[in-house]
């Protein structure tokens, strides 16, 4: 590496996550497929796609749980092939189901922890850590006794605990009441303005906008990255709100219309929307006159756009 | 349709022979799993395989071809017509040739023979002169079975053999004596025996079953995941996992041998703390053995399985059950790998003979040697992905 460019040297110290055409197939179906991604340090990079999407497989290959077949990377500016060991002391990984352990106590699993990673003072750093979670009064709780969301406070205290400069977040508000998820979102935030990055996986859109940058993954394939601004921008999807009464008839009829691509109603209105803009309007013009309706252009949501870029990726890959 | 399948007090029909079909629908399952179950599926067919070899063919509760020393004080055409009599009863094998009575007391004491013959200077001038002089036949009876047999028919047998050599007439005309002398167990009682050999099997049954879980458990309880991506090594998850019960198994040790002494009142005519020493050393040996199992098998089941394979040939093939040398040769050399069958001589030897390091030595490598070589597989085993 002695003739390695400047520019790495300073991609480093700015890159948490960089890594290249990184490929992993089980059983011979591929679930993730020549998947390149960096993320900034310091950033909450926001990781969404449909289930089986292979979201948990790259989380997984960055840090070192996984071989990946073919590609290659850095993250902390370790090889993810070579420096897992490395990886590993510097990377808190929170999964995406519970896997703590269930028959000790929130303390045990804390202090397990911190010495896993050889901290000096493993009751005073779990101790620390039970306060900052709010878990003061719980030490003594089997983590099995403890509701879903104290779970993952604790498997959020558990992989912060050995201070990481990043966070794989699998999932971690999955099953989690609203309040709960605004706590640990604001606690991700924290946790970010104190320099760590995050890299946190989300069936949930409004999660995805408080990310500084998001990453789309459908069947293996990252299909868009950016801020949400730049994917909504980068979609070039048109789209329609159609406000009123009765769409039950008008989405059924739409649907199937050329120059619509996703009907989609949100609560009280419709979203129709297309890629083709004149098209799209060609469409809706027949039904723009009648009373029932009224039809503005509107932008799409993130949601539009990803649903439409799902669409799309089975149209591609599922044929 | 019968009358039973109307509906009466408003409850649920139950549809027509509902227990057969979710019986069926259970086997049906259950055949599909069992299946895909390697490892069950071969266990189904290797372990009655296994226990018919076993029982039929490895064990044999008259054993012969024991191995015994000689102690030839005199080298006469009686004291070889008597030796090869003994040889001719099959019971006795002749391996070690010893010049002096402490090289014979150590290799009794070691259990490299069960046997030791003596004829002692003189022997045939005094059968001349018709003084009766004695043969002097000693054995380990720590094990009676193994000894008894032999001990039984030795009289008559070689009796037989010289009347025919010697010319002498019957048997009652016999012109010396055998005096057998059964070492270390006189009584010939089995729970002597029984006891320190239980010591073992106890400790090999809970030890491997300890450890044979406890990789598989994490992996079926999903806390795999978190533990390999904490920077962990293969060998601190093994040591981790196995120490803990170091002290689990010292504690049932001292328990049985505790009941053994003063309930069963065996003796500890060794060293206690060799005996501590040398039961860890069984105790670690086992443990790594049972955590190699869990770094093999997928699941708990498989484990739990796998050490009942491990398990029943160190019951039948150690000599706790049935003696070690009446077994046929390639039942000895599967006996040689199981650490049950050394640490049985080690604490028959240390409780009964007062045998001291030295006498030892090749069951405590071995031992050792087993040890390395099940924390060696097991290290390497050890997934450190979840590929």
């Amino acid at each position: 590496m002695n003739g390695g460019p400047t520019s790495t040297q300073s991609n480093a110290s700015s890159v948490a996550i960089d890594v290249k055409g990184l490929t992993k197939s089980f059983g011979g179906r591929e679930v993730v497929h020549d998947l390149s991604m960096q993320v900034k340090r310091g950033s909450i990079y926001g990781f969404l796609g449909p289930n089986g999407s292979g979201k948990t497989t790259t989380i997984r290959i960055l840090c070192g749980l996984l071989t990946p077949d073919s590609g290659e990377g850095t993250c902390l500016g370790y090889d993810i092939r070579r420096d897992a060991d490395k990886i590993k002391r510097k990377v808190g990984y929170m999964t995406q189901r519970f896997s703590l352990y269930q028959d000790l106590s929130v303390r045990e699993n804390l202090e397990f922890v911190a010495r896993l990673y050889g901290m000096p003072d493993a009751r005073g750093a779990a101790a620390d850590m039970i306060a900052r979670i709010g878990l003061k009064g719980r030490e003594e709780q089997l983590a099995a006794n403890l509701s879903g969301g104290w779970k993952q406070r604790l498997a959020l205290g558990a992989c912060t605990l050995p201070n990481p400069q990043l966070l794989l977040l699998d999932e971690p508000t999955a099953g989690v009441d609203p309040k709960a998820r605004r706590d640990f979102w604001n606690e991700i935030h924290a946790l970010a303005a104190e320099g760590l990055t995050v890299l946190v996986s989300t069936h949930y859109m409004d999660e995805a906008e408080r990310c500084h940058e998001i990453a789309y993954i459908a069947y293996g394939h990252l299909l868009a990255h950016g801020t949400v601004d730049e994917v909504i921008a980068a979609s070039a999807l048109s789209t329609w709100t159609v406000t009123g009464e009765d769409f039950n008839g008008l989405m059924a009829e739409l649907t199937d219309k050329p120059g619509v691509d996703m009907v989609a109603p949100f609560g009280t209105s419709l979203h129709v929307s297309g890629r083709d803009k004149a098209a799209l309007e060609a469409a809706i013009a027949p039904y723009r006159d009648n009373q029932k309706w009224r039809w503005q252009p509107s932008e799409p949501s993130l949601e539009d756009v990803f649903i439409d870029l799902m669409g799309r990726t089975k149209d591609n890959f599922q044929g | 349709m019968s009358a039973t399948d109307t509906i009466r007090n408003g409850e649920e029909r139950e549809p027509a022979f509902g227990f057969w079909r979710r019986s069926y629908a259970m086997l049906v399952k259950e055949f599909i799993q069992l299946r895909r179950d390697r490892v069950s599926f071969a266990m189904i067919i290797m372990l009655p395989v296994l226990q018919l070899t076993l029982f039929g063919y490895a064990i044999n509760t008259t054993p012969r071809n024991l191995p015994t020393a000689v102690l030839t004080q005199e080298d006469t055409d009686l004291g070889r017509s008597i030796l090869k009599a003994m040889e001719n009863t099959s019971y006795f094998h002749f391996t070690r040739e010893v010049h002096t009575v402490a090289q014979f007391d150590e290799l009794l004491q070691s259990g490299k023979v069960l046997f030791g013959v003596e004829i002692p200077r003189g022997f045939e001038r005094a059968v001349r002169r018709g003084d009766r002089p004695a043969l002097l036949v000693a054995a380990d009876a720590t094990d009676p079975v193994a000894s008894g047999t032999a001990l039984a028919t030795l009289g008559p047998l070689v009796q037989t053999a010289l009347a025919h050599d010697l010319h002498i007439g019957d048997p009652p005309d016999m012109p010396f004596e055998i005096r057998a002398h059964a070492r270390y167990n006189p009584a010939a009682e089995s729970r002597l025996n029984i006891v320190p050999g239980l010591v073992g099997t106890i400790l090999t049954m809970t030890m491997l079953i300890f450890t044979a879980l406890s990789v598989t458990r994490e992996i079926e309880r999903g806390t795999m995941e978190s533990l390999l991506s904490m920077p962990i090594k293969p060998i601190e998850v093994m040591f981790g996992k196995i120490i803990p019960y170091v002290l689990v198994g010292f504690i049932q040790a001292a328990l049985i041998i505790g009941i053994g002494v003063f309930v069963f009142g065996v003796p500890v005519l060794g060293s206690f703390a060799l005996l501590a020493l040398l039961t860890t050393l069984f105790i670690t040996t086992n443990l790594s053995i049972g955590y190699t199992f869990s770094t093999i098998v997928q699941n708990q089941l498989q484990a739990m399985q796998l050490s009942m394979m491990f398990f029943l040939p160190s019951i039948l093939l150690s000599g706790f059950m049935f003696p070690f040398a009446g077994m046929p040769v390639w039942a000895q050399y599967i006996g040689e790998g199981l650490p049950l069958t050394h640490f049985v001589r080690i604490v028959r030897a240390i409780m009964l003979k007062g045998a001291a390091m030295q006498n030892l030595q090749y069951d405590t490598i071995a031992l050792v040697a087993l040890m390395l070589f099940a924390m060696t597989v097991a290290v390497t085993r050890f997934r450190r992905t979840l590929d």
